[in-house]
C-alpha cells in the first residue's frame, strides 16, 4: 500500500500540494503515482514567473517506460523549482513527499487547496482506480 | 521477409473464415459519403512492362546532359562500393528499428550515422535523419522557436540568401503555428547585412552556408550578432563544402545552435530530383527538443553492447499531440549510403572533394568572365557554385545548350523571388566530377550560343 500523508492535499491527478512556513505551495507527485511510474529519469519543470491555473499542464515527468503530464493542483505563480531534479531524477522515487518535490507557487487563492481531496478519499480513489 | 501475394483462392479462404463475401465488406464501416470521395485523377494500374517503359521514358530526360546544375542538388562522384553494400538485402528492406533486439544492424548503423555527422558539424547531437534538407530546415526552425525559454516572439529572422525552395516548404510548414518568417536582406555582394537593431530581436536566426548565389557569408559575425541578441542560430549546411570550410560547432565565439542542411551530396544519386536525406544536429542543451528518431548506445543485460532508439519521449508515439515533431520516420536507405560514403572518404577524401570541386569552379568561372557580356553577380568568395549575368535569358541559353548536351546551370527565372530582379541569371555548379574538357566544351558551346 502506498504512502499518503494525512496533512497533505491531493489532486485526482495524482499530484500533492501543502503550504510551507513561507506561505508558499509546494506541489508534487503521490507515492503511487512515482510507483506506477517507475524509474523516472527525466522531469520538465514550470518557468519562474510563469502563471499557472488550476488544473493546467505544469510540467512533464518522464520515466524508462511513460511520459506523463503533471498539472498543477492550484493557481498560482511559480516562485520556486527544484532544481535537485535536473541531475538527480530518482529522488521522486526515493522521496515523492519530501525532497521530491517539483516546484512551489504563490498561490492565488489560498482556498483552493482546501477543495482538494484529503488523505482518505486519495486512498479510496487509488483503489478504485486499480479495479 | 519475401514478397508473397494472396491467390484469388487464398482470398476467398479468408473471407469465408472471416464470413463476409467480399473485401469492400470489410471496409462497410466508413460512411456512404466519404468512400465516393476517391481522389480525382487516380488512373487504373498498369502492367509492369508499360510502367517499366513509362520510367524509362521520363528516366531518360534527365539523362546524358553533362551536369553543371546545382541549386542544392549536386553530380558528385558516388564510389561503386557504396550502392553496392545499401542495396544489400539486409540494408535495402530492413525496417522500422522499434523492435531492438530484431533491428541491431540497422540501429548500429545509424549510430554510426550520427556520431559522423556530429564529427563533421562539430555539433554534440545528431537525429537518424529527417526527409530532406527543406523540411529538416522547418523543423529546425520550429525546435529553435521551441528552445528557446527567454524570446517569445515568434519571430524568426532568415537570410534572403537561403535557397528559395527551402524557404517554400519552411513557409508551408510553419505558417499555422505562429512564427513570423522575415528576411534579412542581400547587399549588392550577395550575402546579408547584419540587421539594424530597430528590427524586433528574433527567437532565431537562420543562415545558410554557402549561400545560395554559391558566396560565402561572414558567419562568425552573424552567429556572435544573433547570439547577442538572444536568438538562437540554425546553420543550413552543404556537407560536401564542410571539407575545406569551418564546421558549424565553431562559427563565431560558441558555434550555431542547431546545423541542418541536404546529406544528398553524400553519395545520394540526384535521380531526378530525390529522394534524399535531410540531417539535423544540435548542441546537448537542446537533445530532448530535437525531432526525429536518435539511437543510442548501451549495454543489454549480460554487458554487451547493444543499440536502441532512445528519448523517445520527444516522439509520437509516446506523445502524440505533444511530441516534438509528427515525423515518425528517418530515411534509412540513404543514411546508409551515406554513412558507407563517409567511411570511404573519410575527412580527407571529402577535404579532396571539396578542394577539386572548388579548382574546377574557379577555373571555369574565370573562362566564363572572360567572354564578352558575361559579369559576375556578385563579387566575392565562393564555393563550387557561382551566379553569373548574361546578356540573353538564362532560360534560353539553358535550353540552347541542353541541345548539345550541356545542363548549362539554373536559371534564376525558376524561382518566383528571383524571376523578375534577375532574368538573366545563371547558377553554375562545378563539381570535382567535372573534366577539363567537358569544361572546355561548355565554354566553347557558350560561346557559340551567346554568339547567335
Amino acid at each position: 500500500m502506498s504512502e499518503v500523508p494525512i496533512e497533505l492535499g491531493f489532486a485526482s491527478t495524482h499530484e500533492w500540494a501543502k503550504q510551507d512556513e513561507e506561505g508558499l505551495i509546494v506541489v508534487g507527485i503521490s507515492d503511487h503515482a512515482q510507483d506506477a511510474l517507475g524509474d523516472i529519469v527525466y522531469v520538465e519543470m514550470p518557468e519562474v514567473g510563469q502563471q499557472i491555473l488550476a488544473g493546467e499542464e505544469a510540467g512533464v515527468v518522464e520515466s524508462v517506460k511513460a511520459a506523463s503530464d503533471i498539472y498543477s493542483p492550484v493557481s498560482g505563480t511559480v516562485e520556486e523549482v527544484n532544481e535537485r531534479l535536473d541531475d538527480s531524477p530518482e529522488t521522486v522515487n526515493q522521496d515523492p513527499y519530501g525532497d521530491g518535490w517539483f516546484f512551489k507557487l504563490r498561490a492565488n487563492d489560498d482556498r483552493e487547496l482546501d477543495e482538494l481531496l484529503d488523505a482518505d478519499a486519495y486512498k479510496e480513489l487509488c483503489e478504485s482506480e486499480e479495479d | 521477409m519475401p514478397y508473397i501475394p494472396h491467390t484469388q483462392s487464398d482470398v476467398e479462404s479468408m473471407l469465408e473464415t472471416i464470413g463476409v463475401d467480399s473485401v469492400d465488406e470489410l471496409f462497410d464501416e466508413i460512411p456512404a459519403g466519404l468512400a465516393e470521395e476517391q481522389p480525382g485523377s487516380l488512373s487504373a494500374g498498369l502492367p509492369e512492362l508499360d510502367m517499366l517503359q513509362s520510367m524509362q521514358e521520363r528516366a531518360s530526360l534527365d539523362e546524358g546532359n553533362i551536369c553543371f546544375a546545382g541549386a542544392g542538388c549536386y553530380d558528385h562522384h558516388i564510389p561503386a562500393a557504396v550502392w553496392d553494400i545499401a542495396s544489400r538485402g539486409e540494408f535495402m528492406t530492413a525496417y522500422t528499428p522499434y523492435q531492438a533486439e530484431a533491428s541491431q544492424g540497422t540501429l548500429q548503423l545509424i549510430y554510426e550515422y550520427q556520431s559522423m555527422m556530429t564529427q563533421l558539424m562539430g555539433m554534440d547531437v545528431s537525429n537518424a535523419s529527417v526527409y530532406d534538407g527543406a523540411s529538416g530546415l522547418a523543423e529546425a526552425i520550429l525546435m529553435a522557436v521551441r528552445s528557446n525559454k527567454t524570446n517569445k516572439s515568434g519571430t524568426v529572422l532568415y537570410a534572403e540568401s537561403l535557397n528559395p525552395d527551402y524557404l517554400s516548404v519552411v513557409e508551408t510548414i510553419v505558417s499555422s503555428q505562429g512564427i513570423q518568417l522575415e528576411a534579412m536582406a542581400i547587399g549588392e555582394h550577395g550575402t546579408v547585412e547584419i540587421a539594424d537593431s530597430s528590427q524586433p530581436e528574433p527567437a532565431a536566426v537562420v543562415i545558410q552556408q554557402p549561400n545560395f548565389f554559391g558566396r560565402l557569408e561572414l558567419v562568425d559575425e552573424i552567429t556572435n550578432w544573433a547570439h547577442s541578441c538572444g536568438a538562437l542560430v540554425i546553420a543550413v549546411v552543404n556537407p560536401t563544402s564542410l571539407g575545406i570550410l569551418k564546421a558549424p560547432g565553431f562559427w563565431g565565439d560558441n558555434g550555431v545552435d542547431i546545423a541542418c542542411g541536404d546529406g544528398q551530396p553524400l553519395g545520394v544519386p540526384m535521380s531526378s530530383g530525390g529522394p534524399s536525406f535531410g540531417f539535423i544536429c544540435c548542441k546537448s542543451k537542446y537533445v530532448r527538443q530535437i525531432p526525429g528518431r536518435v539511437v543510442g548506445r548501451t549495454e543489454d543485460l549480460d554487458g554487451r553492447v547493444g543499440y536502441t532508439l532512445t528519448l523517445q519521449a520527444r516522439e509520437q508515439h509516446i506523445r502524440r499531440g505533444k511530441a516534438t515533431s509528427n515525423i515518425c520516420t528517418n530515411q534509412g536507405l540513404l543514411v546508409t549510403a551515406g554513412t558507407i560514403y563517409m567511411s570511404l572518404m573519410g575527412f580527407q577524401g571529402l577535404k579532396e572533394t571539396a578542394i577539386k570541386s572548388h579548382q574546377n569552379c574557379n577555373y571555369l568561372h574565370s573562362r566564363l568572365l572572360q567572354i564578352t557580356g558575361v559579369e559576375a553577380m556578385f563579387g566575392g568568395p565562393f564555393f563550387h557554385e557561382f551566379a553569373i549575368r548574361l546578356p540573353i535569358k538564362s532560360a534560353d541559353l539553358v535550353d540552347a545548350m541542353a541541345d548539345q548536351g550541356i545542363l548549362a546551370g539554373v536559371s534564376f527565372t525558376k524561382f518566383d523571388i528571383w524571376r523578375d530582379k534577375y532574368p538573366n541569371a545563371l547558377l553554375v555548379a562545378v563539381t570535382e566530377k567535372r573534366t577539363k574538357a567537358e569544361m572546355d566544351k561548355y565554354v566553347d558551346v557558350f560561346t557559340r550560343v551567346l554568339a547567335g
